[in-house]
């Protein structure tokens, strides 16, 4: 299952919703101003931690670039949009919209 | 043949009135129930304040929708959850849900069914598609 995630942490809780539904084995993928939560050092990475501990997480590289994000919480993997496809392609999505 | 039916999943997450985003879902969902399709409706976050009862938009001008959630069941759309922790977040009981139909036999009020998130993460799992308003 993959669960793509398009807000800002630091504005709703969207992706807090996200992490608590996500069952181990699903994937996670950041996208627009969600892809902010997986900036290093940043005050909801506690989020994006537990996220890891059971799931996969990426992050839209197009998306990293356009907001300077290089720093990126431990674990977090990059993709683009040919992945995207890729990953909507293998799983049943759920947009956190 | 049953293995053709489709199970769809409609996620509420945001709050009635503010946008029309709560109202749109309900119209596909109605929509939907035309079809074979196995229809599960669920309420999260700000979305159990769709399903609060005593809703009354008359001030503001507009319709509502609220009594339409009460004829869900006639529409066949039996499957309606509630996230315990949404609600309970925001300070909400079961007693404040509203009635989305009655039993066919003993005409019982129906309402939505109160789940735990990983009842609802079991069950998203099981969908083919989910579409999230």
């Amino acid at each position: 299952m993959l669960h793509t995630v398009n807000k800002s942490p630091f504005q709703n809780t969207t992706l807090e919703s996200c992490v608590r539904f996500a069952r181990s084995g699903d994937v996670i993928l950041l996208i627009e101003d969600g892809v902010l939560a997986a900036q290093a050092g940043n005050v909801k990475k506690n989020l994006l931690e537990e996220a890891l501990q059971k799931c996969e997480v990426f992050a839209l590289s197009a998306d990293l670039k356009a907001r300077a994000l290089t720093d990126l919480v431990p674990g977090v993997k990059i993709t683009d949009y040919s992945g995207f496809v890729d990953l909507v392609e293998h799983n049943t999505t759920h947009s956190w919209l | 043949m049953a293995e053709d039916i489709k199970k769809i999943m409609f996620t509420v997450r945001k709050p009635p009135h503010g946008t029309i985003y709560v109202y749109e879902g309900l119209e596909v969902k109605l929509i939907m129930a035309a079809y074979d399709a196995d229809i599960s409706v669920v309420f999260m976050d700000d979305g159990v304040f769709a399903v609060k009862k005593g809703q009354d938009t008359k001030d503001l001008g507009i319709k509502g929708f609220a009594a339409t959630y009460g004829a869900l069941v006639d529409y066949e759309i039996t499957q309606v959850y509630v996230d315990r922790q949404s609600m309970e977040d925001r300070g909400m009981t079961e007693d404040d849900l509203l009635v989305i139909g009655e039993d066919e036999d003993t005409e019982e009020p129906i309402k939505p069914q109160v789940l735990e998130s990983a009842e609802i993460a079991a069950m998203m799992a099981e969908q083919h598609n989910i579409l999230a308003f």
